[in-house]
């Protein structure tokens, strides 16, 4: 069986993968990524995982644009150069 | 070219990468695994010539480094064939294929080990030379192997300090020491100088037209000359080459290396390569039950 | 650090030393390349163990670990029958390291409860390093415990766990010649 490694290089990050070994059962596979990923203390966690319960997804349909909800979807310099300017305006106003 | 080839083509030569559920054109995917199999191959060839000097290591500290270094070449051909059998070729075919010849390994691994010098040497020059092509290689358009090549290189950077320090160690020793070192060179040197391969053009070499390999073989061998001439001269000791020098470009000058040399050793006609294969092969026929029972596991 | 303790750690260092020097024969070899790596790493803190531990001794006696390791002659070692044996077959190898583990593992409890602190400290250090040994011991001997080859290995090595000390198998010697032919090349001293 193929069991994919992730390991975290320190606590609080984010686990990467880093590949994957070949063993018979969840014990062997536990006891190689240790080796593999880990016999240099350069890991602090990895997790083991048999490559057949994960679930690759790769595509994403987005067909209308859907930028509402993402930064590029807001383009507010030109509102806020007229806000500005109308602030600006009023000003000069008061002050004559 | 088919036009589906050729816009993968210029994917990959615009700093593209593939993944291995990714299609790909099946000359890549046959030239991939050909040039990954024989780095799965050559690391765990690589083992044996080590391996004598595990038994032999003077003190407890080499005795340690050294099983460290060769346990790490056993992980970095483990990596390796993983990554082989996710492109379709099954670890056991590739082991078939060293032992029977048909699939090749490095140079160097053809070679016998015959002093404690070579140790050092190996570990410097030879893991050096590899080095700058495993550097390389961590642009390679094959996503998989790229990464497993910045765990490969990150090991590696132990086993040239190793190295190192094994040299200095000797070269600060007695008169006998210092001889094992250069005697060691001077039987290296052939063989690191066409560890890079013969100075085929970039743009004809297939390995960097599809940015498999992302470095021609002449400028890696530069960048090893560059790299470890001075290293060898200041420690006083010499090359046997008398044509080597690096001229006023900046290029380094030196005798051409034995091209049939070359191909007759990686053709498995090296003065150890019989004999290695043999010692894989035994290894391999008189363990098979073990994978069997592993196997069986498994299922 | 009396005599008698000195002697129990270069016995149990003696056995850690050959036993991770027959141990590290298999890297390179080994029956899978997942198991060569875990396995070398058994090798590495064996012989690891044998250092620390003739570390302590040989500060006593005003020399290195090294001499201790490698400058001793042959009869001169304290370490068991069955960790001088070169045992290139996989079922072997297994079986003198179930054997190997269980016995240790009594002799390591003695020695964590040593009034030495240094002794009990380095004891507790090496057990929970032969933790991780004793569970792949074991998880090789339930895979392999059907197979006849290995039951027949682990009768032949067991009686080797009651064999005196004092003599050696000639296959010592010939490992004590391979291991020493480098050191030995140079005059005692010269560094490596």
């Amino acid at each position: 069986m193929i069991y994919e490694i992730f390991r975290q290089e320190r606590k609080g990050q984010p686990f990467h993968h880093a590949g994957s070994l070949e063993a018979a059962n969840h014990d062997f596979a536990e006891q190689y990524a240790k080796e593999f990923y880990g016999r240099r203390g350069e890991s602090e966690a990895l997790w083991v995982v048999p490559r057949e319960a994960i679930i690759e997804v790769d595509e994403f349909v987005d067909e209308l644009n859907r930028n509402y909800h993402r930064v590029d979807g807001y383009s507010l310099k030109e509102k806020l150069r007229r806000a500005r300017e109308r602030v600006g305006s009023a000003l000069v106003a008061r002050d004559r | 070219m088919a036009e589906r080839e050729q816009s993968f083509l210029e994917y990959v030569q615009s700093g593209g990468q593939v993944e291995a559920t990714d299609w790909m054109p099946d000359d890549y995917r046959a030239k991939l695994i050909k040039f990954i199999e024989m780095h799965g191959n050559s690391e765990l060839m690589g083992v044996l010539p080590e391996r004598e000097w595990i038994l032999r290591a003077p003190t407890l500290q080499r005795k340690l480094a050294l099983t460290a270094k060769v346990q790490d070449e056993v992980g970095h051909s483990q990596l390796i064939y993983r990554v082989v059998e996710d492109l379709g070729k099954p670890r056991e075919q590739c082991l078939d294929d060293l032992i029977s010849g048909k699939a090749k390994f490095h140079n160097v691994f053809h070679y016998p080990t015959k002093t404690w010098g070579d140790v050092g040497v190996i570990a410097w020059l030879v893991d050096a030379a590899a080095i700058i092509s495993q550097k390389a290689l961590l642009k390679c358009s094959y996503a998989p192997y790229a990464r497993i090549m910045k765990k490969i290189c990150w090991e590696e950077s132990f086993h040239i300090l190793h190295g190192r320090d094994v040299v200095l160690t000797l070269m600060n020793g007695t008169d006998a020491q210092r001889g094992l070192v250069q005697e060691a060179v001077d039987r290296w040197w052939g063989p690191l100088m066409q560890f890079h391969g013969n100075p085929i053009a970039k743009d004809e070499d297939p390995m960097y037209v599809w940015r498999i390999k992302s470095q021609g073989n002449e400028e890696a061998r530069q960048q090893f000359l560059d790299g470890y001439v001075p290293q060898i001269w200041e420690l006083g000791l010499t090359v046997p080459d008398p044509e080597l020098r690096k001229n006023d470009d900046g290029v380094w000058e030196y005798t051409e290396p034995d091209w049939d040399e070359l191909r007759s050793v990686v053709t498995g006609h090296g003065p150890k390569s019989q004999d290695r294969l043999d010692l894989r092969r035994r290894a391999r026929e008189s363990s098979a039950w073990v994978r069997q029972v592993v196997l069986a596991e498994a299922a | 650090m009396n005599e008698s303790e000195a002697r129990s750690l270069l016995e149990i260092a003696d056995d850690e030393l050959f036993l991770g020097w027959r141990d590290s024969e298999w890297t390179g070899i080994a029956p899978l390349l997942e198991e060569d790596v875990a396995f070398s790493s058994i090798a590495q803190n064996e012989i690891g163990h044998a250092r620390a531990l003739y570390e302590l001794v040989a500060r006593e006696q005003g020399i290195t670990a090294d001499e201790l390791a490698f400058d001793r002659a042959p009869e001169e070692y304290r370490c068991a029958r069955l960790v001088e044996l070169r045992l290139l077959d996989w079922e072997k190898t297994i079986a003198r390291h179930y054997l190997y583990e269980q016995a240790d593992a009594a002799r390591l409890e003695q020695l964590k409860q040593s009034d030495d602190a240094e002794i009990a400290g380095l004891a507790a250090k090496i057990d929970r390093e032969e933790a991780y040994h004793r569970i792949h011991a074991q998880m090789w001997f339930d895979r392999l415990k059907d197979e006849p080859r290995f039951t027949a290995a682990l009768d032949e090595l067991r009686p080797l766990l009651d064999a005196g000390r004092d003599e050696h198998s000639p296959e010592l010697a010939e490992l004590w010649d391979e291991m020493t032919m480098v050191r030995r090349s140079q005059p005692a001293g010269t560094a490596w």
